[in-house]
């Protein structure tokens, strides 16, 4: 028997100027999963990656799994002791123009007994896409997500996040 | 619309359109199989979202359902180890789809994975399931993109986890997701 509906919007904003950096704070702790959209995300400098931090952690205890394709070849790669989460936007990155999409699943994140681990999968359509695993090596409940680049994010992309609840 | 909302594209989620079916959380000690029975047959899709660990080394997990694997069923991965991107089919002693490929066990971070079953109840179609996951720890680990033809028109009732053993604090989270 179905326990109830979910899926819910907990915030979402369109950027109304240019800025380097946009934040998800007070996140409740009531959902099992969030689900972090972003979308007609253009820089102001092409070739970015997009990133993600948890709970102002900016320590070395970030590392991701990335398989990646630009159109030519198939790779995978890694990265270990990272200071910051990635939604994507591994080879070429983000446009100027042509916007790119990330979806985050970051899974059972208010949990205190494991580190949390968050898939992601990254778009430019006319340039390459991305889907990875990250590790953030920390047992803490996570109540804010900062979403950033290498440079600024124009005006007009969009940050939504989700709550999903498990019965 | 249908797509948009498995692949969680923000503005094509509708309203009560997402549901909560049932979770099965592991305790102590641990578990060598999930099941999720009796489920509704009155969504459109299905989503199980997983978070687990495994306690053999080289172990999978592997999703079947209550119509079975039969002639023609068979597997793809698309996989990435840090180092490679590979790809997989296998269809010789099948029984259903492999979430991954080669998790590591004794670690303690856990392995992720997003299921979707999609016309579920159909009984017109054969049935394919999908499924993006990936572990990370720091050094090693893996991301899989994988489906699985059961090549069978049951409409699926019940779903099973399997393969190794679970370690506590796995968690399995079926939903319903309306057409």
């Amino acid at each position: 028997m179905a326990a109830g509906s979910t899926y819910t919007t907990i915030a979402t904003n369109t950027l109304a100027s240019n800025t380097v950096s946009y934040t998800f704070s007070s996140i409740p702790s009531t959902y099992t999963d969030l689900v972090l959209v972003v979308s007609n995300l253009t820089t102001t400098v092409a070739g970015q990656s997009i990133y993600m931090e948890f709970n102002g952690d900016n320590s070395a205890v970030y590392s991701e799994t990335w398989i990646n394709g630009d159109g030519t070849s198939a790779t995978s790669v890694r990265r270990t002791a990272d200071t910051k989460g990635f939604l994507g936007g591994y080879g070429a990155g983000t446009s100027t123009t042509n916007p790119a999409m990330a979806i985050g699943h970051i899974m059972n994140y208010a949990n205190t007994t494991t580190n949390k681990t968050a898939l992601a999968r990254y778009s430019l359509g006319n340039v390459e896409t991305n889907t990875l695993v990250n590790l953030w090596r920390s047992n803490a409940a996570i109540n804010a997500i900062r979403v950033y680049t290498g440079g600024t994010m124009a005006i007009g992309s969009t940050f939504t996040l989700y709550g999903i609840a498990a019965a | 619309m249908v797509s948009s909302v498995l692949n969680s594209a923000a503005a094509a989620v509708v309203a009560n359109s997402y549901e909560s079916i049932a979770t099965s959380t592991v305790g102590s000690g641990g578990v060598s199989s999930v099941t999720f029975s009796s489920i509704p047959q009155t969504f459109t899709h299905l989503q199980l979202r997983a978070m687990y660990g495994t306690t053999n080394q080289n172990s999978y997990l592997q999703i079947g359902t209550s119509g079975g694997a039969n002639t023609g069923a068979r597997g793809h991965m698309l996989n990435g180890n840090g180092t490679t991107a590979a790809s997989f089919n296998y269809t010789a002693g099948a029984t259903g789809l492999y979430l991954d490929y080669y998790a590591p066990s004794g670690v303690t971070p856990f392995y992720v994975s997003i299921i979707d079953f999609l016309d579920y109840t159909n009984t017109n179609i054969n049935k394919t399931v999908r499924a993006l996951s990936g572990g990370d720890w720091n050094g090693s680990g893996e991301v899989d993109m994988s489906s699985f033809l059961f090549a069978t028109t049951n409409a699926i009732t019940s779903i099973t986890i399997s393969g190794t053993a679970t370690k506590q604090y796995s968690s399995f989270a079926l939903y319903g997701i309306k057409g």
